[in-house]
């Protein structure tokens, strides 16, 4: 089938099954590599990407599912105020290790600042905790997050 | 751009330059190292200069009259922050400033760029900077004073007269200045001086290494620009989904590879037996496709493997005498005059290593080269065997290395490389193969399963006058580098364990090899330490228990002859607060180990809930790993090496039944996750001793402390890992 996306902006065709996972679409069909494929089940939140603004998890959303939605990714975050605060903190307090899982947890932090500009440490760990990192840089991750919001 | 150049490597952009490397040249300082030498011999027979235009004086240095600066990094990029440590290595005695530079990964070489601690070029053992502490400051010092030649010559003055700064010479009066990249030809014409003639930089005069320095690789890695393996894109590329035989040893019986190929975006199906692998043109129809192939295996000879059978196995095996790694006084005779007697067994689970990037790699296999795309730890044990399964000679077989997405010893093994290459040879074209993570952690080669049997003897006032040790459990050593393991004695198995930190008259420490059957075991972040100062660690605090004192001061009165760990564990326990009140059910706990290299001490906090659940709140890390290259590096392995530790030690479970493994993903092979962790404190001492390793000191530490912590807060001594929170219940 084919489908029209729009992502960061620009309308993107691809002719798939409605049933493919917008992950493998954004990676593999349209090559943007930033967004990541950790577990395919939603269980660690690499792969997290903006739909209309909310963050999902593009490896179990079928790109059926998606219609007139915005997309946003990854590469494009730093246009948004949070997403650009985000990512400055991220290098102020040098939170990456690997890095292979900073660009699902910048988008599920560029996405808690939309939604609650003044997080507490609770509203932390709602937002954050379905987001796995490996390198343990979880101190760093909630300091930043801090660091950007002012508090 | 400055920082890392993350697509190339110098193989791929200058290949007339590696074959200089290779043959050897004018400016080339072969690197002949040798697995007991951390000293560079550079040997280097003067021949016509091939590498025209490019200052190479080494092969960790590349200067274009353009005035780009390239280091080259021979250890790989996995999160522990070595491009940057490397980097500033190597730009401190080069004079060039760390934001002007561009990095590349270094191909496989084992001339140019062995770690001389590991013998080959491996990234692992925290040995990188230990390793090339002395080299690529060398390295650095040789083209700086080359650099500085070729501008005095120019200007006809003494080079003595004339010194470097931020890429550029100057004269005496500092009015006249040449750039790196304006002197590349002329210095790259110079003969190349010894590099131990060359005088180093004395440590008072650093100004990069051991100040907080900015990771080279953050920018790319906050925008989705770094290119990991999984990333790599090639024109007319293919997507392989893989399904592994779920029993070692097993094949695939029957394939429905009609379904399959009905999948639309699904080109080929490839039956290797040991795995199917569905090829499409992206990984959403491979996936689906291999679903429509609805596999039946045949299990083979592993089909009725369970850990029951294993534990069993190794309780048995370590009844018997194992290789001695030591044996100081009479520990037999010593333990059975003792005052006091302990016993405990301690067991340790298998692990999987869980890394964020699942396994993948991209292989291209043409009739006269292998192209390699793939993260990996170990490019020139993945590069020898490509050679060997394909019959290609070495110098066919391109292995293109790439950041990792977490390592943790799993990018040591070229299993998913040479299974990539098996299906490669199928498949017309590039094709990268993308494990789920199910096959990630149902096919990883996992830490070991340990089992440890210890006795103590403690005369009239509580000091142990006997300890005996026995390791029982598979030899990763013996199978990785059979050479190092010496009639039966694997170090690895035995390391912290045959020298713990104490002052110990009598001791016996031996180990017995059980290879469990249908499992594969390899290297884990923390390797030997991470088991044996668990047990150690864990032990000594039940010799404290049963002598009737605290455990910080216990250890201090068997540590006066060892300076160091005394240091560490003053520094944790006066830092964490020790001896200060706390509530019901919460309790602290400390630890001590050498290894790595480093000194290291944490004490951990605990609450124990009346359900058994435990939570950590605050872990305390006191850290001597001599001369440092950058301290927000160390504390944020600190930080990360505690939690990859306390997560194995609150969560990691691989278990086996029917001779498959049990877990699948992070549902039931639980990550640490934000609203878990706890603050995690780093005190570094600072000392002119040698470097020590620093990315599984942390890892290693752990999980001893918060056991004691739990034995503090509870009273119930837990012996085996993860914790069995269902025994630490409240009866109240």
């Amino acid at each position: 089938m084919a489908f029209t996306l729009k992502i960061n902006g620009s309308p993107h065709k691809v002719d798939v099954d409605g049933d493919i996972p917008l992950l493998w679409v954004i990676r593999d069909v349209l090559g943007m590599t930033g967004t990541k494929f950790g577990c395919g089940q939603a269980l660690c939140g690499a792969c997290t990407v903006h739909v209309d603004g909310a963050p999902t998890r593009s490896c179990v959303t079928p790109v059926e599912s998606i219609g007139d939605s915005a997309i946003t990714t990854i590469e494009a975050i730093g246009r948004e105020p949070q997403g650009a605060a985000i990512q400055k903190a991220w290098l102020d307090l040098e939170v990456v290790q690997c890095g292979y899982c900073q660009s699902g947890q910048i988008m599920s932090a560029a996405a808690l600042l939309k939604d609650t500009p003044k997080p507490t440490d609770a509203d932390i760990d709602a937002a954050m905790s379905g987001n796995v990192c490996r390198c343990g840089t979880y101190q760093r991750i909630r300091a930043a997050i801090k660091h950007a919001a002012g508090v | 751009m400055s920082g890392l150049n993350p697509e190339t490597q110098i193989s791929d952009n200058t290949a007339v330059s590696r074959r200089a490397f290779l043959q050897g040249t004018g400016l080339l300082l072969g690197f002949a190292l040798t697995a007991a030498s951390t000293e560079p011999v550079f040997a280097a027979p003067v021949l016509e200069n091939e590498v025209t235009g490019i200052f190479a004086p080494n092969g960790f240095i590349r200067i274009n009259p353009t005035g780009a600066i390239t280091l080259v990094m021979p250890m790989i990029e996995m999160g522990q922050g070595i491009y940057t440590s490397l980097s500033m290595l190597l730009a401190e005695e080069l004079e060039v400033p760390i934001d002007q530079i561009q990095l590349q990964h270094a191909p496989p070489n084992h001339a140019l760029y062995a770690n001389s601690i590991i013998g080959i070029q491996n990234t692992g053992g925290s040995a990188s900077v230990r390793a090339f502490w002395t080299p690529l400051r060398q390295a650095g010092a040789v083209g700086r004073n080359l650099l500085i030649a070729a501008a005095a010559t120019r200007w006809g003055v003494d080079p003595m007269t004339c010194r470097a700064k931020d890429g550029a010479v100057f004269d005496a009066s500092g009015s006249m200045r040449l750039s790196y990249g304006e002197l590349a030809e002329a210095a790259a014409k110079l003969p190349v001086p010894p590099a131990a003639n060359v005088k180093l930089k004395e440590p008072k005069d650093f100004t990069l290494i051991g100040s907080r320095t900015k990771r080279v690789d953050s920018s790319i890695k906050v925008n989705g620009r770094a290119l990991y393996g999984i990333d790599k894109r090639l024109p007319g590329m293919k997507i392989a989904a893989v399904a592994i035989t779920p029993v070692l040893g097993g094949k695939a019986k029957t394939v429905n590879e009609k379904a399959a190929l009905a999948v639309k975006g699904v080109r080929q199906v490839v039956d290797i037996g040991e795995a199917v692998a569905v090829v499409a043109d992206h990984n959403g129809a491979a996936k689906k496709g291999l679903e429509a192939a609805a596999i039946i295996w045949d299990d083979g000879p592993n089909g009725n493997v369970s850990n029951a059978d294993i534990v069993r196995q190794l309780e048995q095996e370590s009844k018997k005498p194992g290789a001695i790694a030591r044996n100081d006084g009479n520990t037999e005779k010593a333990l059975a005059a003792a005052a006091q007697r302990v016993d405990a067994i301690y067991q340790v689970p298998f692990l999987a290593h869980a890394a964020m990037e699942p396994m993948n790699c991209t292989a291209q296999l043409r009739k006269d080269r292998c192209d390699i795309w793939v993260g990996t730890q170990a490019p020139t044990i993945t590069q020898s065997q490509v050679a060997e399964l394909t019959g290609l000679p070495i110098d066919a077989i391109k292995i293109h290395n790439h950041l990792i997405g977490g390592g943790f010893g799993r990018r040591l093994e070229p299993d998913g490389t040479i299974l990539a290459v098996k299906i490669a040879r199928h498949v017309d074209g590039p094709v990268k193969v993308i494990w789920s993570r199910e096959e990630d952690i149902q096919h990883d080669m996992y830490r070991p399963y340990y089992f440890d049997r210890l006795s103590a003897g403690l005369d009239e006032a509580g000091k142990p006058v006997a300890w005996a040790h026995r390791i029982a459990g598979s030899s990763v050593m013996a199978r990785y580098y059979p050479p190092y393991v010496k009639d039966g004695l694997d170090p690895d198995a035995v390391e912290a364990a045959a020298e713990p930190p104490y002052a110990l008259p009598n001791i016996h420490v031996d180990y017995v090899q059980v290879e469990p059957p249908g499992v594969r075991t390899s290297w884990w972040r923390g390797v030997g330490p991470t088991h044996n100062v668990f047990v150690v660690e864990s032990f000594i605090d039940e010799l404290a228990h049963a002598a009737k004192q605290d455990p910080v001061a216990y250890r201090k009165g068997l540590l006066g002859h060892n300076p160091r760990a005394l240091a560490v564990l003053s520094l944790a326990a006066e830092k964490a607060g020790w001896g200060l009140p706390l509530p019901a059910r919460h309790g602290r706990g400390i630890s001590v180990q050498f290894a790595y290299g480093s000194y290291a001490s944490q004490v951990a906090e605990v609450e124990v809930a009346a359900d058994g659940s435990i939570k950590v709140t605050r872990i305390v890390c006191a850290i001597d790993c001599g001369m440092y290259v950058n301290p927000d590096t160390i504390e944020a392995q600190v930080q990360g090496g505690t939690l990859f530790g306390l997560t194995a030690a609150l969560h990691g479970l691989i278990t086996f039944k029917d001779g498959r493994v049990e877990q699948s993903n992070f549902h039931d092979y639980l990550p640490m996750r934000i609203d878990e962790v706890p603050v995690v404190e780093t005190h570094l001492i600072t000392n002119a001793e040698a470097p020590g390793g620093i990315g599984e000191a942390p890892t290693a530490i752990v999980s001893a402390a918060v056991n004691n912590a739990i034995f503090a807060a509870t009273g119930k001594r837990l012996r085996s890992l993860p914790f069995d929170t269902n025994s630490l219940k409240s009866s109240s």
